[in-house]
């Protein structure tokens, strides 16, 4: 099992240039759970998250790891425990599945000490889980969407930390596909209990698969807590201006939100 | 669980690295017979053992086998240099069409090395690399920054052209300096058009702390280049500092093509030529593609010259205008055939 850490946002306030995005955010990552960012286009949930990843600086405030600030560790300590996938990472050109996997053990190497059994390890281990060691050397170029995102996963995983970031890890992605990207988070963090942070879209997915909901507003934080706790009527509304009618998921227990158009009240 | 192995062939090493790295080889001792045999004079085998292994004889044939063993191992570590700082700098800029020649770097270097002997009487190889090596620096971060300007970035296009442009108005001041000047311009003619036939024992001795210095700059940032290929996101995700990467790296790109240029000229298109060849035969691992640029640069470079000295017969051409020949045509291939995607 994954080691268990504290990490938090402290009056994290972040923006690019003069325009502030996201302003004096607080909150608390629960650990070894999945912790989903909801949010309309734009509300600085994508910069909540690149903001706790080191992805980019706060402007004021904090964002704690144990205790410390991300921003002034080590990055190489750092992404031995904190991993990030974010939305559009690049493809080189003829990469086989098993180099782009093995990237991610960067961090634990040192230029001094070549590949060692651990490396190969975490690689093999990670290809495995995500169900592609079959593609090892096949050339990323080749695969399926579905398939490309779950050998970004896998290089994630290689990384090995305790805590994941992803940025929508099923944008572009089918339904068949969304679903199974979630159902491999969600088993990763059952059998390994890596704590995952992801900004999602759908909420009714979010709902099913997050055990912690953190709902941002004009870059504020406005809700968190348990799906069937929070989502109501009231906070759709509130955070999507979107009326809908909230009623119970029959497949996952979890709150069904129908959305209420023009057309269809 | 546990029945799936990863071997060192799939990761670490690029299917044909050793059928590659063993052809170069060849190709490199090929290159280098040629190079001591042909030039404007054919050398018999006789003469050719003369100034190889026996240093008493004095032929006509035994010195100018001397004489071209010293330019082909300068050939040799400037065509390496060139290799491995086209490498660093494609993957410093994500750029498949990075080279020191195409951004402008070594018009730079030029512009430098032609105001110190116009203005500052500067003559000596020695006081060149110095002067190159600031152009070089200089030109690289001139023109990386007007090609990040604007929303999406360093894009390939946006580098090329400011490359282009920045070259463009500094081969003009080049020009507008030398012209009236007639010492200056006899002197600098044929630094300008790039040639190895200046090598020399001392501008090797010269050149080797520059190259050494180069190369371990490469192969250290190799592992956060294979990152940073990416995207920056992700590089910062592995723990890797992005603009520390870059400029390290950079700064070993311009040590190398700095002093390359600042001996020989300004060589254009093969750090282009050798990591293109070498990237779409080994894939995209910097830790290999370096090493196999630095020998296939070599080759390209030194063939070049021998192919120069043949065609131009009795005098012989600059390597510099081969290059060129060679090198244009098969960047505008590279360019259609890559849609410039960004690697």
């Amino acid at each position: 099992m994954k080691d268990t850490h504290t990490l938090e946002a402290v009056g994290l306030t972040a923006g690019y240039d003069n325009k502030t995005i996201l302003q004096n955010v607080n909150l608390s990552i629960p650990a070894n759970k999945i912790s989903i960012i909801i949010g309309a286009n734009g509300c600085g949930k994508s910069t909540l998250l690149k903001t706790m990843s080191r992805l980019m600086k706060p402007t004021s405030g904090q964002a704690l790891l144990d205790g410390k600030s991300i921003h002034t560790m080590p990055p190489k300590k750092l992404a031995r425990v904190l991993g990030l996938l974010p939305q559009s990472p690049i493809v080189p050109e003829g990469i086989t599945v098993a180099d782009l996997v093995g990237r991610g053990r960067f961090p634990h190497q040192t230029l001094l000490k070549g590949w060692s059994k651990q490396d190969y390890e975490a690689v093999a281990e990670a290809l495995d889980m995500m169900n592609i060691a079959e593609f090892a050397d096949r050339s990323i170029d080749e695969l399926s969407g579905g398939q490309r995102q779950r050998v970004w996963i896998a290089m994630a995983l290689a990384q090995q930390t305790d805590i994941l970031f992803l940025d929508e890890p099923t944008t572009y992605l089918d339904i068949t596909y969304q679903i199974e990207i979630l159902d491999l988070l969600m088993e990763l963090n059952e059998k390994h209990g890596t704590t995952i942070v992801m900004v999602l879209h759908d909420i009714n997915l979010s709902a099913r698969y997050a055990h912690h909901l953190f709902a941002v507003k004009n870059g504020q934080l406005v809700a968190e807590g348990a799906p069937s706790d929070i989502v109501n009527e009231q906070l759709i509304e509130d955070i999507f201006s979107l009326k809908c009618r909230v009623m119970n998921d029959p497949v996952s227990n979890t709150p069904l939100i129908l959305p209420i158009g023009k057309f269809h009240q | 669980m546990g029945d799936v192995q990863v071997t060192k062939r799939q990761i670490i090493l690029p299917k044909h690295f050793w059928k590659v790295a063993i052809l170069l080889s060849l190709l490199l001792l090929v290159t280098i017979a040629a190079s001591f045999i042909f030039g404007s004079r054919t050398i018999s085998m006789a003469g050719l053992m003369d100034g190889l292994f026996h240093p008493d004889v004095t032929s006509h044939e035994a010195s100018v086998i001397r004489q071209r063993i010293v330019r082909t191992i300068f050939s040799l570590l400037c065509g390496a240099a060139l290799g491995v700082a086209g490498a660093l700098m494609q993957a410093v800029t994500r750029n498949p069409i990075a080279d020191p020649s195409i951004l402008g770097v070594n018009t730079g270097a030029s512009l430098f090395v032609v105001c110190g002997i116009a203005f500052f009487n500067i003559s000596t190889a020695n006081e060149y690399i110095w002067l190159a090596i600031a152009g070089a620096f200089i030109t690289a971060i001139f023109v990386f920054t007007i090609g990040s300007l604007g929303a999406s970035g360093a894009t390939p296009l946006k580098l090329v052209l400011a490359g282009a442009a920045t070259s463009a108005i500094l081969s003009s001041l080049v020009t507008a300096i030398m012209i009236p000047r007639t010492n200056v311009m006899d002197e600098f003619r044929f630094w300008q058009v790039g040639s190895v036939g200046s090598g020399s024992w001392d501008n090797i001795l010269l050149f080797l702390p520059f190259l050494i210095v180069g190369i371990v700059i490469a192969l250290l940032t190799a592992p956060a280049l294979n990152a940073l290929a990416l995207g920056d996101e992700v590089a910062t995700g592995l723990g890797v500092n992005t603009v520390t990467i870059r400029l390290f790296a950079a700064v070993g790109a311009v040590l190398l093509c700095g002093a390359a240029t600042a001996l020989a000229g300004p060589i254009g298109f093969i750090g282009l030529l050798a990591t293109h060849v070498v990237r779409l035969v080994i894939g995209p691992d910097i830790r290999f593609i370096l090493p196999l640029s630095a020998l296939t640069g070599a080759i390209i470079l030194t063939i070049a010259d021998v192919c120069g000295r043949l065609l131009g017969s009795p005098g012989e051409l600059e390597v510099g205008i081969l290059t060129a020949f060679i090198g244009a045509p098969i960047l505008i291939l590279i360019t259609m055939k890559a849609k410039m995607r960004a690697l």
